[in-house]
């Protein structure tokens, strides 16, 4: 069975002595990549495009030349296959960490996650585990062509025996990248692709991952709860901005990791606030939004002042580009929605 | 301007024929006559396993089950041309083989029997488990055989697939990066003629499954999958030419579904009995009896007495699996991930509280 403790050990024990440096997300990700592999071998790279190229959007520049051509791989154009690679390899005891260039090309792999990735472990009792990470850019709002602006995570969520993470800063990205390539089990890794150059913070490359299976607080407040995960967090933490020239304070929480969900952290916000609106961009309909509506329901009913309001993308097609901001979750909306759970009575 | 820029042939070996004697122009058989022995109670004991598991379902002690009834040899010969640290990705008919490389019976009735534990060899550690959903294992045998490569480990993996997988994109896309990076594997297609109800005709176009592999730029062969020795020499040679770094190969082993496709099938709903007594002449287990008793290195008691000896292996076994009790429910939260997450710890709770005798 593979042995993920040397990996995790090094990741937690981090390195303070090194400065943070800004860094956009893209570059928080590549550094944490060339981390990881730096500090085990077993770490490869690979999908389309990722090796001489760097990625479509550069995340892996720089790395083929570092670390060589047999562990950042280019591959042929063959997204289920290459997910179907990463359980090989992973099978023995390698560190696979494959790159799908859009989540909507991830649909192609969903057999591979779905079959085998998500349950090799359990169907062998242990016997071989698959400690991968699929890398997949999502979500739109970067005027990219039809089928580049999915955001499939609750797909990946409904899968027991995936994690599915989805960083929302530079520094986050850093930290959760490295945990998911030291986690011993298979993490599907959203990367919010509007966020990779929207804004830099200092980032330290100390080594040291950040839990998963936690939501972390991005603002404090008590009158209400704003839930959300990856891009939308900007509009979210902005609309918690108008909602404070209103007199009203916004608790953020940025959810971080879809499955397994931390809801006792958003049950005890809920529980303080009696208000809860959730952001996400994906479609509404069975939606990670509502699952979170559910367990709030479950567990904080009683605590609850107003109906719990969901913000989200509208179950049609994702549009074309001309037309996604109709779609995406905006400011306004997430204070229209958080003025009518205050206004509730 | 027009001309010919690429052109292809299938080689097809065959080394017995079906009364037993080596084909025109065959060299002699290089094994010892212990070594053919062998192959031929490998074959028998994948037999009377197989048997015993369709008496365990029709008597509702066992699942659905594949029988791979008449194709003992392709998966015997496989297994036989293997290392012991070489990697068997398996699909859901292959127990020979299985069998063979130390995979024990009773992990196999478990598994058809409903049970996880029947994934957890206690041999072929590394091995991957039987697969079900058609094909999808060939990409996976890529990446076992990537690590080998990565590591510089002289191993190879074997993927066992049926002529049904050879039309899903699975098979494809795995042969093309498997070729295009020269990988240590080989892929052995176990064309028995039949994907449930579908005859080979009606799966594709082509001439031969083996003729697949050209387009990925892997040799390809045909052998005749009812001959144990000339499937044997085929994968040894391919697993030869992997683990030298001259990449993959893909083989068409040609053999019968004698068998329905699995016990919850009927195959007379598709197919005329008369094609399959046909096919009962090609039995792989007879025509390797009468190489030996031709050549004389099997006695006349000898096949009964191992064939004694192997009824009493499966009952020991079947009697093993019946004996054993079911895991617990927490079972079913144990393995799901490396820890149950906290975060859904609640639901382990509320299953096992429910599973509780009292409750």
């Amino acid at each position: 069975m593979p042995e993920p403790a040397r990996a995790m050990a090094v990741a937690e024990a981090g390195d303070a002595t090194v400065e943070p440096v800004e860094r956009t997300m893209v570059e928080a990700i590549r550094l944490a990549l060339g981390r990881a592999m730096a500090e085990d071998e077993r770490v490869l790279l690979f999908g389309e495009d990722v090796g001489r190229n760097g990625g479509v959007f550069r995340a892996t520049e720089g790395l083929q030349a570092r670390f060589g051509a047999a562990r950042v791989r280019d591959t042929p154009l063959s997204e289920a296959m290459l997910v179907g690679l990463a359980v090989g390899l992973a099978a023995q005891d390698m560190r696979p960490v494959a790159e799908i260039q859009f989540a909507g090309f991830g649909y192609a792999a969903l057999d591979q996650l779905a079959n085998h990735a998500s349950r090799m472990r359990n169907r062998t009792r242990g016997r071989i585990a698959c400690p991968m990470v699929l890398r997949m850019p999502y979500g739109g709002g970067i005027r990219a062509p039809e089928h580049h602006s999915e955001s499939p995570e609750a797909l990946f969520a409904h899968l027991p025996g995936l994690r599915v993470v989805v960083p929302s800063s530079p520094a986050r990205a850093y930290g959760l990248l490295l945990a998911a390539i030291a986690d011993p089990d298979p993490v599907v890794f959203l990367e919010p692709k509007r966020l990779y150059r929207a804004s830099k913070e200092p980032v330290a490359d100390d080594g040291r991952a950040l839990p998963l299976d936690r939501c972390s607080t991005l603002r404090e407040g008590r009158d209400v709860t704003l839930v959300s995960w990856g891009a939308s967090l900007v509009e979210t933490l902005a609309a918690a901005d108008r909602l404070a020239d209103e007199g009203f304070e916004a608790e953020v929480l940025d959810v971080a990791t879809l499955k397994p969900l931390d809801l006792d952290a958003i049950v005890a916000s809920v529980a303080r606030s009696g208000r809860c609106v959730i952001v996400h961009e994906a479609k509404r309909s069975v939606g990670v939004g509502a699952e979170i509506a559910a367990g709030l329901a479950e567990q904080a009913l009683d605590r609850l002042l107003a109906p719990i309001e969901r913000v989200t993308g509208w179950d049609t097609i994702v549009p074309f580009p001309r037309l996604e901001d109709h779609d995406l979750p905006s400011t306004p909306r997430i204070v229209d929605a958080a003025r009518r759970t205050l206004d509730h009575v | 301007m027009r001309r010919v820029v690429a052109r292809f042939e299938i080689p097809y070996r065959q080394l017995l024929a079906a009364d037993g004697r080596l084909v025109d122009g065959s060299a002699p058989v290089e094994h010892p006559a212990a070594a053919l022995r062998t192959r031929l109670h490998a074959m028998l004991r994948a037999r009377l396993f197989d048997a015993r598991a369709v008496a365990l379902q029709r008597a509702g002690q066992l699942g659905t089950y594949a029988s791979a009834l008449g194709q003992e040899a392709v998966a015997v010969g496989v297994a036989a041309a293997m290392a012991d640290d070489d990697v068997l990705v398996p699909s859901f008919r292959e127990h020979g083989a299985q069998l063979w490389r130390g995979v024990r019976m009773r992990e196999l009735f478990l598994y058809w029997g409903g049970d996880e534990r029947g994934c957890d060899y206690e041999g072929p550690r590394e091995d991957l488990p039987v697969c079900i959903p058609v094909g999808s294992q060939a990409p996976h045998a890529a990446g076992v055989a990537l690590a080998f490569q990565l590591r510089g480990e002289a191993r190879a993996a074997v993927c066992l697939l049926g002529d049904g997988a050879t039309s899903k994109g699975d098979f494809y896309e795995a042969l093309n990066v498997a070729g295009v990076w020269r990988l240590p594997v080989v892929y052995v297609v176990t064309n028995n003629a039949w994907a449930i109800s579908v005859p080979r005709r009606a799966q594709s176009a082509a001439e031969t499954l083996a003729q697949k592999a050209i387009a990925a730029g892997v040799p390809g062969e045909q052998v005749d999958g009812n001959d144990v020795l000339a499937v044997e020499q085929v994968v040894r040679e391919a697993l030869a030419r992997a683990r030298e770094g001259n990449g993959p190969t893909l083989v068409e082993a040609l053999t019968y579904r004698l068998a329905d496709h699995t016990t919850s099938d009927d195959a007379r709903r598709y197919r005329d009995e008369s094609e399959i007594a046909a096919h009962r002449a090609e039995d792989p287990i007879e025509r390797l009896r009468r190489h030996l008793e031709t050549t004389g290195a099997l006695a006349a008691d000898e096949l009964a007495a191992f064939e004694a000896a192997c009824r009493e292996e499966v009952e020991r076994e079947a009697r093993a699996y019946l004996a054993t009790p079911p895991q617990p429910a927490a079972s079913i939260f144990d393995s799901v991930y490396a820890r149950w997450p906290e975060a859904l710890e609640a639901q382990r709770i509320a299953c096992v509280a429910r599973a509780a005798p009292d409750a």
